[in-house]
């Protein structure tokens, strides 16, 4: 479903990212982890398009894609954002936000459409015409979510979508994405640094550092410690040990 | 060194009456660590900053006690606060973009703290603001000093933080989500960092934070807050075995890299938590 | 669900309303009781309302024909039949005040129709096309900016024929360079919003994108900017009366009142006093109104 060759990219005189390359199956999730500045999100926005200086083959579903995208690949490919508080215009509804995809992809039925979406994403019918400040965050990335996939896209880019939110939000939200990429065979690429939420919701992982793919590996792998890039091996060393409250030390 | 929380009640003005936002908190802390955990809403900002008199204009404190080191917090006058804040209570924040002076080097800031509180020579403040981003395990300090607080890393941001707040040497540092916005590896470089320099140097924590399990490894004692209140205290290394729902829904809502779970536990809120 | 064609107060700031007419009525109403609790700007938009009503119902309240002149009663103090006094040919002041009110103000809101809707335009498209449109942009907007208000004014003026078409052109010439910036300085910050992201990410083209969503946004701080411009226009088109380049007698504009009365200010000081003082509280009116608005529309604030 989603090639990547060689990505390379520049800011001005800094490579970003050097030659970064994997493949992602359609209805897989595909994970790639990093410390602040490995330059995983750097890949997210150059798949999405909305990074065009970029280097290097990216295909999706069997379309090579250039710089500039075309309305088709946005109707199949979408992203949702890390700050659900950047996310949603502040001068717009709800229902507002929902439809713009519809009115820009020309796809009619609006009404019963955006009913249907805050259906799907468990969100009160009530919601539908609130500001994004009268919301909460968890309700703010539910729409977000909601309206990434309002043309019925097939990739999901995830951008951290659960860093800002409470860890009950954040659980709540980790199985709506398990649903929905069930329920309509997406395939997801999801950006984190928390090891944990990507090897619960992906079964591939790329680690990043300084730019490069160090290792890639299967989220199983990963669990049970079959590693060989050390980076790998600090990175889910650390996971673990903060990961379970620190039993209480023999006196 | 005491602090001294007794019944603590803040409450804002709304639309429908005055509104509670903590309710009824008592805590005590002398020369330990201490992490009070929660979600957004839970008022466990407003209850650390409530011991600093750092609210909100319109935030209507009402409490038993709110002691420090024996001084009536509630009763103190201006003087008497800002005597405390800064010089014997630090405050850091989640995010030193928002939290340092975006037209000052760090060194001028950290040297101007240290001024404030210490007095000396331009000179003495400089150079006291260098060793101090050394002893944040800054590499190369004096480049560092020079720079802009746009230019530094998240995690350098907070160290020099942290560097600034240490520098009238306090004998409390309250930080409010001071690693929320770092990755994991940073995040725990940092909070180490905190912790060494708070038990090297005597002094009281509060940290604050929405992660559990992290808490629990950098503090003695947890405080666990739902909706205003505190509905769990333990001590860290007895979380695991945690007796309130609450804590037990924060716990078991986490994926686990050790533990697949095929989906994550959700968290049932028990109208109950929220008191009388 | 049809909606209620009561608007009671419940109806509008209902936490879970059926349509976006509910909402965004229900944003405005909420808006109106933020700013109601400002007493100032309270009291500047009451005055700017009592000035507007007053100026457009000139020809019902004025007691008399505002050329009739009466030389018999140059200068005459206040009295019952001149509740104002009359002028330097006898017309009744008051009458003078409430139609060069019309003027005054009609120039003004001429002005700020054309200023505004420009220099919005071209702020956002600078500022969202970046690279060599903006610059071009943003070269022709100093070219504007690079003018003294007045002198231009004047020069303009001069050029063509003295006059409120003139006056207006030549004011509004100068007037929106700052509203261009304005309008960048939003659609730059905006520009990188992960919404704006979001929009350009559904394939909407730039112009959408521009029009819809980041032109909206930049809206309040100029409804602010222009109120509290007003008093400085309205500022300029006296001090262009002032100087004969503006209206042209016989017709009243509270500049040209002052300008040509002025020699007066010891003897019968009332006459060129009065009109300053109608200059004085329209454009403190206008300043508070904005000071207000900003309060409560400016998205930075709180």
């Amino acid at each position: 479903m989603i090639e990547v060759n060689e990505l390379r990219v520049r800011f001005g005189a800094i490579e970003a990212v050097k030659g970064v390359s994997f493949r992602v199956p359609q209805g897989a999730s595909f994970g790639l982890v990093g410390e602040s500045g490995s330059g995983k999100s750097t890949v997210l926005r150059a798949l999405s398009g909305l990074n065009r200086d970029w280097s290097g083959d990216i295909v999706i579903a069997e379309k090579g894609q250039g710089p500039v995208r075309d309305k088709d690949f946005f109707r199949r490919v979408q992203m949702v954002f890390q700050d659900p508080y950047g996310s949603l215009h502040p001068r717009q509804t709800v229902d507002r936000a929902l439809s713009e995809p519809l009115l820009v992809h020309g796809i009619g039925d609006v009404d019963a459409r955006v009913r249907r979406a805050l259906a799907e994403v468990a969100l009160p019918a009530m919601l539908r015409f609130r500001y994004p400040h009268q919301l909460s965050g968890g309700q703010r990335q539910r729409v977000a979510i909601a309206r990434a996939l309002m043309a019925e896209p097939e990739v999901l880019l995830l951008d951290e979508p659960t860093s800002a939110l409470d860890v009950s939000v954040q659980a709540e939200v980790l199985n709506l994405l398990s649903d929905l990429q069930r329920a309509r065979n997406l395939t997801y690429i999801m950006v984190s640094h928390n090891l944990a939420v990507v090897a619960h919701l992906c079964s591939e992982i790329g680690v990043m550092q300084g730019g490069e793919m160090v290792e890639l590996l299967s989220a199983d792998d990963l669990r049970a410690g079959r590693i060989s890039h050390p980076h790998t091996k600090a990175l889910r060393a650390l996971s673990i040990e903060l990961e379970e409250p620190e039993m209480a030390k023999s006196a | 060194m005491q602090v001294v929380v007794r019944n603590l009640r803040i409450a804002f003005p709304s639309p429908q009456g005055p509104t509670e936002a903590v309710r009824g908190v008592s805590f005590a802390l002398g020369q330990e660590k201490l992490g009070i955990v929660g979600e957004s809403g839970s008022g466990k900002s407003l209850t650390a900053r409530s011991i600093l008199r750092l609210l909100p204009r319109q935030a209507q404190v009402s409490a038993e006690t709110i002691e420090f080191d024996g001084i009536d917090v509630l009763k103190a006058n201006e003087t008497r606060m800002r005597a405390i804040r800064g010089k014997r209570a630090g405050l850091i924040m989640q995010d030193p973009k928002f939290s340092l002076n975006p037209v000052m080097t760090a060194g001028q800031q950290i040297a101007e703290a240290w001024h404030a509180h210490r007095g000396g020579s331009r000179k003495e403040a400089k150079d006291a603001a260098v060793e101090l981003l050394a002893q944040v395990q800054i590499r190369d300090p004096k480049r560092v000093a020079d720079m802009y607080p746009h230019e530094l890393s998240g995690g350098m941001g907070q160290r020099a933080m942290i560097a600034m707040m240490l520098a009238p040497d306090p004998e409390l540092l309250i930080a409010d989500e001071p690693t929320s916005a770092l990755d994991a590896t940073v995040q725990a470089e940092i909070l180490r960092l905190i912790e060494d320099l708070v038990s090297r140097r005597g002094m009281g924590l509060i940290l604050i934070s929405h992660d559990l399990p992290l808490v629990s490894h950098f503090c003695d004692r947890v405080l666990v807050m739902y909706a205003g209140r505190v509905v769990e205290e333990a001590r860290a290394g007895e979380l695991a075995r945690a007796k309130h729902p609450y804590t037990r829904g924060l716990l078991d809502c986490l994926p686990s890299l050790v533990q697949p779970k095929p989906r994550l536990a959700v968290m049932r809120r028990d109208p109950a938590w929220l008191g009388t | 669900m049809t909606p209620p064609m009561s608007l009671t107060r419940e109806w509008l700031l209902t936490d879970a309303p059926e349509s976006r007419r509910q909402a965004g009525l229900g944003r405005l109403y909420r808006g109106w009781l933020q700013f109601r609790r400002n007493y100032l700007a309270m009291a500047g938009l009451v005055a700017a309302v009592f000035l507007i009503i007053v100026s457009l119902l000139a020809p019902v309240l004025s007691p008399y024909d505002p050329s009739a002149q009466d030389l018999t009663n140059r200068f005459g103090p206040v009295s019952a039949a001149h509740w104002f006094g009359t002028d330097e040919v006898g017309r009744d002041l008051l009458t003078r005040l409430l139609y060069g009110g019309r003027v005054t103000l009609g120039m003004v809101v001429a002005i700020m129709v054309l200023v505004a809707p420009v220099g919005l335009l071209v702020g956002t498209v600078a500022g969202y096309a970046g690279g060599v449109a903006d610059r071009i942009l943003m070269r022709i907007t100093d070219v504007f900016l690079a003018f003294p208000r007045l002198i231009l004014a004047l020069a303009f003026v001069a050029a063509l024929r003295p006059g409120i078409t003139s006056a207006i052109i030549a004011i509004a010439l100068t007037a929106w360079p700052p509203y261009a910036r304005l309008a960048r300085a939003e659609t730059l910050t905006i520009r990188n919003a992960d919404f704006i992201a979001a929009v350009r990410l559904t394939g909407a083209s730039a112009t959408r994108i521009v029009m819809r969503h980041i032109a909206p946004l930049c809206v309040s701080s100029l409804i602010v900017r222009v109120t509290l411009d007003m008093s400085g226009i309205i500022l300029t088109a006296a001090g262009l009366g002032f100087l004969g380049m503006g209206a042209q007698p016989p017709m009243p504009e509270w500049g040209t009142m002052i300008a040509t009365t002025r020699g007066q200010i010891l003897d019968a000081w009332w006459v060129p006093t009065i009109p300053g003082v109608a200059i004085f509280v329209a454009s403190l009116a206008f300043n508070l109104l904005g000071d207000g608005l900003r309060d409560v529309l400016d998205p930075k604030q709180g």
